[in-house]
């Protein structure tokens, strides 16, 4: 049954549409555009899509189907297996031209799912909402079609994850810029991360023993679980660890630095008249 | 209007965060998760001294079809992405790389082709492998003015070298580079937060870093090893160019002796000859492939050196956990 469908969806999906949105022309109200992806055994992974261009006025409703068939080619000559899956609108609301789009699609893909981004933000929140379509009505006489909603989830890959965070760092930022950090700032950051996380901890427990908070035995095991798997080593043995990684890296850092000398003066060779 | 042109460099390149995440899936998807090449074509414009990177689209993998392709499926895709408005404007290239190793030849004539038609054009350099591990490695280079000079000459001996002063630092220019995002994709963001945040992980605190190190120090050595040969080639030129002038001064000197006893004992003098067929001149080597390996060594040591810096970071971190366990341990041996 088509209706337990479970969409996932990669956030560069999202972007994409919202970046089309942005680029709008002058009296559209809304954006389509095709889905593509995969699809398997009752779950569509959505990752990738493209806009189509579309007119739309109160009686009738226009694709640029050739735009859309010839974007399909062009992508399918870098990711050969990604497939049409859908098609996707902004706005919140399904319309009856919904519908004849949806047809189209349904000819393309089997069970296409439409995918509709709220960008007007009603109710402040940016809604997504997955439909598939079924059929409903008497059998033998009026048959319709229905949208059934189906459920959304959010997935991607640990580096696209990488991207969404360092991305994230700028939503609060007032010129929403984010500069690539260096290797050490991360690490720090996440260090003080820890740290504050710690301390949040520590105050929890101090409030529990000062009889403030009452104590959660799940809390208490989570804690017991956190102090042991800090590995129990002969404190000798691990000085030692620690020292014989410190002098590895150290060497690098002198082999890395030595070598850069050696290029230098490799390059006086090069100014020698010949 | 030409020396406008140069004056108004672009400083910093800005970069929607659509982008990042499109090459960050053509990677993912195409190259197997970082061990193939993948590239692709930026598209913007550039405003005021920045570089606006506004969208992307990869490029097919070198197939068995000719390059022709390739032209076509650039056109059709501009022309197609014009008609929903998305700018068509070529402002440069992405690669990904394999642990920092893109320093070479088709990187240097590439880039030299899209500088040469288009000024503001940067290449940008994706490290599939390090973003996996945690940390979004996204680098823009261009070639240096001087470099665009000495590459357009096409000469590549020693001499051109010294005239055009250039050493291996002074070949690609690193651009800084900053994420920007709209006000939607800022709205589309804190609802993204929630349901992505239970896979924050924290990865990149991993104390594992011998692998890394031993790739990075074995492509090293593999460099290193390239730079010695070639030096080696480069000093028997030398030596073999001193022989030959020592030759050829020595032939002078014989000539002159015996045209000077010819002219006591009054014959005419042997006619000069033509120096230059007796001893051929040698050909310089072309040190471009050089400069090149020496500008990627540089590039090596110097992800070596911030790798050690930031695993050593780590270490430091560990063994301040580690202490306070310690301490604990024996305050808690010591109270019961």
């Amino acid at each position: 049954m088509a209706s337990n469908l479970v969409c996932k969806i990669h956030p560069m999906v999202l972007f994409s549409i919202i970046d089309s949105y942005e680029r709008r022309n002058e009296d559209a109200k809304r954006v389509i555009g095709t889905l593509l992806g995969s699809y398997e055994k009752g779950i569509v992974e959505v990752s990738n899509c493209f806009a189509v261009p579309h007119n739309e006025s109160e009686d009738e409703v226009a694709v640029d189907i050739d735009y859309a068939r010839s974007m399909y080619e062009l992508h399918k000559k870098v990711n050969s297996s990604e497939m049409i899956v859908g098609w996707y609108s902004t706005g919140s609301e399904v319309s009856v031209h919904s519908v004849l789009i949806h047809e189209y699609y349904s000819r393309e893909a089997k069970h296409p799912i439409h995918l509709t981004v709220d960008t007007v933000m009603r109710g402040g929140k940016m809604n997504l909402k997955a439909f598939v379509s079924t059929a409903i009505g008497v059998p033998g006489k009026t048959t319709g079609t229905m949208f059934t909603p189906a459920s959304v989830d959010i997935t991607s890959y640990d580096p696209e994850q990488t991207g969404v965070e360092v991305l994230q760092q700028g939503k609060y930022k007032p010129k929403r810029q984010v500069s690539i950090q260096s290797d050490l700032i991360k690490v720090e950051s996440a260090c003080t991360k820890l740290r504050q996380m710690l301390q949040q901890v520590l105050e929890y427990v101090d409030n529990v023993l000062a009889g403030k908070v009452q104590a959660d035995t799940t809390v208490g095991r989570f804690l017991l679980d956190l102090v042991s798997s800090v590995p129990k080593i002969d404190p000798e043995e691990f000085e030692n660890m620690l020292n014989s990684n410190m002098k590895d890296l150290l060497m690098v850092v002198y082999l890395a630095n030595l070598t850069r000398t050696q290029l230098l003066l490799n390059e006086k060779i090069n100014s020698i008249p010949a | 209007m030409a020396s406008r042109r140069q004056d108004s460099h672009v400083q910093f390149v800005q970069i929607d965060g659509l982008v990042a995440l499109k090459i960050i899936k053509h990677s993912q998807e195409e190259g197997a998760g970082g061990t193939d090449l993948v590239q692709g074509v930026l598209l913007g414009l550039v405003v005021d001294n920045r570089l606006e990177i506004t969208n992307c689209f990869p490029f097919p993998r070198h197939s068995e079809e000719d390059d022709f392709d390739e032209m076509q499926y650039q056109m059709e895709m501009m022309r197609n992405l014009r008609h929903v408005n998305i700018d068509h404007l070529h402002v440069g290239w992405y690669q990904s790389t394999y642990f920092g190793s893109f320093i070479n030849r088709p990187l240097l004539d590439s880039q030299f082709n899209y500088q040469h038609s288009i000024e503001e054009s940067v290449v940008l350099i994706y490290d599939p492998l390090k973003t996996t591990q945690g940390f979004l490695a996204l680098k823009a280079y261009r070639l240096t003015p001087a470099m665009m000079k000495f590459y357009k000459d096409a000469d590549f001996t020693p001499d051109a070298i010294a005239k055009h002063s250039i050493s291996f630092e002074n070949m690609f220019e690193e651009i800084p580079v900053v994420l920007k995002n709209s006000h939607l994709c800022n709205a589309l963001l804190c609802e993204l937060a929630p349901p992505t945040k239970r896979d924050e992980k924290y990865n990149f605190l991993d104390l594992g870093t011998s692998a890394v190190l031993e790739k990075n120090l074995r492509q090293l050595m593999e460099c290193v090893d390239d730079v010695a040969m070639d030096t080696n080639k480069y000093l028997n030129f030398m030596r073999q160019n001193f022989r030959q002038q020592q030759a050829k001064q020595q032939y002078l000197q014989k000539r002159q002796q015996e045209n000077q006893q010819r002219q006591v004992r009054g014959e005419p003098p042997l006619p000069e000859e033509d120096i230059n067929k007796m001893f051929k001149p040698l050909q310089s080597p072309p040190r471009l492939d050089c400069l090149l390996v020496a500008n990627q060594i540089d590039q090596y040591c110097n992800s070596i050196s911030q790798f050690s810096a930031q695993s050593i970071a780590k270490l430091f971190m560990a063994e301040s956990l580690q202490e306070n366990a310690g301490d604990s341990a024996a305050a808690s041996s010591t109270s019961s």
